[in-house]
């Protein structure tokens, strides 16, 4: 009896042990798949310069630093009798690239565009954050005159292709000196963000019951007060999940960066493309750059799991 | 009773009808507090978006070529609109741009809804595997053109080798990026790889959304799974699908930094999608009257074209 209960029910809302596992094989067969030139990036990474170009490509092959030692550094290449009158080499990664007749001549510039990367990034987070939490409440508790062609305006601004705006802003910065700084891009990443906080932001405060607020303007609370005490804590959670959404676009953002900077304040985008080593692009070394920026990502979507669908629809589906 | 009448008539007083005079001495009002909190917002997307674009639109009727900047601006009407539409290359990476939006987003909804449909067998781990599958869509897109190239390099790359494993044909013998005939489906491959996870997590959604107890009057009717599918999966998630449609045709109309990496709009221009075209109009001639113009015909037919399907959207959720 409740044997052929079980079934009726699985065949209707969950489904049977055998579909469950075609399914499942057939998914993980796709992920296993898709996860593929990730790690085959990951693991060039390791790979020493004749190792990445070999072919047929390799699989197993003797792993090296080198990669990661050629992304932060600049080298020269010398003579062997050169290195051979050289003090011994004291750090390990001095004795890797001596084996290749080259000696350290300095850092690249990897360290300061990370830098540019999280300088740019965070301070724009902080800012469309800032700016989005203070107009979603708004928008979200007060009366505002055509609210909703504000709230559409706000998000049109998001339609336009990135090469288009950057057209009259590149203008614009030209004739402000703001090419090529910090200043300029946290404001265009800013401005690029905060219709992405504010619809997401509204959403969220949204879900918060207006009772709690107005219990505490009945004790006395100002609506300053009342947002600082009442509101904000509660939408702690949405707000770090609209940060971290802000974050990763700015962190990932290429067009802009890529017509808009040239040294100063370029990030990690337009930059990996162009490592180069003798004779082309330094793959290992790429390898090393993508992984190395990459890995923050994966953390993020992990951290992100559960909010991860409304901040990809702009808030449109919640779950 | 007055519990719950008290506070809400308290705050229609202080919110909506009272003047700044009953509020005095507690802080701003409410009217004031909206105004102040959404002002920063709107004033900063004013600066950076409406500005710039009104500026845009002004340039757009000129001649104005930023290698010869030292010409006077000169007004021609709409000679660059009419240019524009009259350029037969332009329609060519029109059509190009088109043929890309159509067949990622079909090939993305297929996958998307696909893998929906096998995840939500909710198998064991299946969130596990989720999460390794939309790890491609959160990174980024200019990260993601760099590294394929390397994966697509004949001889040295990955990809090629695995396809002569399964059909035997010789690895150095096709380029994906570098034949007219590939390098199409080269770019929808990659975009495909990257945002199929992106519609999985729509349609998800969508399909979580259906309440069991449909299904189980299907089943007292004993409608088989295929007319289950037609008749309430997939018109209870058409909405979302089509929410998933607009988000992937917008951002691949204005797709720029994956394509520009993995082959810059070649070989020749058979991937030259427009935002290349405005890209190398605007920072490669510097043509910036003209670009101008192209710039906001694009924007145009994206908001137009956005505001009509929106418009059905709404028409399908209501029914």
């Amino acid at each position: 009896m409740t044997a052929a209960a079980n079934t009726t029910a699985h065949s209707i809302v969950e489904a049977s042990p055998r579909v469950k596992t075609v399914a499942g094989a057939l998914v993980i067969i796709y992920a296993v798949v898709a996860i593929l030139p990730l790690l085959w990036i990951a693991v060039t990474a390791f790979k020493s310069q004749s190792d990445a170009i070999a072919y047929p490509p390799k699989v197993i092959f003797q792993p090296t630093l080198e990669g990661y030692v050629n992304l932060f550094t600049v080298r020269t290449r010398q003579t062997p009798d050169f290195i051979a009158g050289l003090p011994p080499a004291t750090t390990w990664y001095d004795k890797l690239v001596r084996k290749h007749d080259m000696v350290i001549a300095g850092p690249s510039k990897v360290v300061p565009r990370f830098i540019n990367s999280l300088v740019i990034g965070f301070g724009s987070t902080f800012l469309a954050v800032l700016l989005g939490t203070l107009a979603a409440y708004a928008f979200s508790r007060f009366r505002i005159p055509l609210a909703d062609d504000l709230l559409f305006f706000i998000l049109s601004t998001r339609m336009m292709p990135p090469v288009a705006v950057a057209i009259p802003i590149y203008l614009m910065y030209r004739q402000l000196n703001l090419t090529d700084t910090w200043t300029g891009m946290i404001l265009l990443y800013t401005a690029v963000n905060v219709s992405l906080a504010v619809w997401l932001l509204k959403g969220f405060i949204d879900e918060i019951p207006r009772e709690y607020e107005e219990a505490a303007l009945v004790d006395g609370y100002t609506r300053l007060q009342a947002l600082r005490k009442v509101v904000l804590p509660q939408a702690v959670t949405g707000i770090a999940a609209t940060a971290i959404f802000c974050l990763i676009f700015s962190w990932n953002e290429y067009a802009f960066a890529v017509l808009l900077t040239s040294g100063d304040a370029q990030t990690m985008p337009p930059f990996i493309p162009f490592i180069i080593g003798e004779g082309g692009q330094d793959w290992p070394a790429v390898a090393a750059a993508t992984t190395l920026f990459v890995i923050p990502i994966v953390l993020f979507t992990i951290l992100l799991r559960k909010h991860l669908l409304r901040g990809i629809t702009f808030g449109a589906v919640r779950k | 009773m007055t519990a719950i009448i008290h506070p809400d008539a308290s705050v229609d007083r202080i919110g909506q009808t009272t003047p700044r005079v009953a509020r005095r001495g507690r802080g701003l009002s409410d009217r004031g507090i909206a105004w102040l909190f959404v002002t920063p917002t709107i004033a900063l997307l004013l600066a950076i978006n409406i500005f710039p674009l009104i500026w845009m639109i002004r340039l757009s009727f000129t001649s104005l070529n930023l290698s010869m900047s030292y010409l006077p601006l000169r007004f021609v009407g709409l000679d660059n609109y009419a240019d524009i539409l009259s350029d037969e290359d332009l329609w060519v990476r029109l059509q190009t741009t088109a043929q890309f939006v159509i067949s990622t987003v079909v090939l993305e909804m297929l996958i998307g809804f696909g893998l929906a449909l096998l995840i939500n067998r909710q198998f064991r781990s299946h969130s596990f595997w989720t999460t390794i599958i939309l790890l491609p869509m959160m990174l980024s897109p200019a990260v993601v053109g760099n590294f394929w190239t390397l994966l697509f390099q004949p001889q040295i790359g990955p990809f090629n080798y695995v396809i002569s494993l399964f059909t035997g044909i010789p690895p150095s013998s096709f380029s994906m990026t570098g034949e007219v005939a590939l390098a199409p489906w080269t770019i929808v491959l990659v975009d495909t790889w990257m945002w199929a996870p992106y519609v999985m997590l729509i349609c998800l959604a969508g399909l979580r959304s259906i309440p069991d107890y449909i299904y189980e009057a299907a089943e007292v009717d004993r409608a088989s799974s295929w007319r289950q599918f037609w008749s309430i999966t997939l018109p209870m998630a058409l909405p979302f699908l089509m929410l998933a449609v607009l988000f992937r045709a917008i951002e691949n109309f204005k797709m720029f930094d994956m394509v520009n990496l993995l082959t810059s709009g070649g070989p020749g221009s058979t991937t030259e999608l427009v935002s290349i075209t405005l890209k190398r109009a605007a920072f490669e001639k510097w043509r910036t009257g003209y670009s101008s113009a192209l710039a906001i015909i694009l924007f145009v037919t994206v908001f137009g074209a956005a505001n009509i399907y929106v418009k059905a959207l709404n028409r399908v959720k209501q029914r």
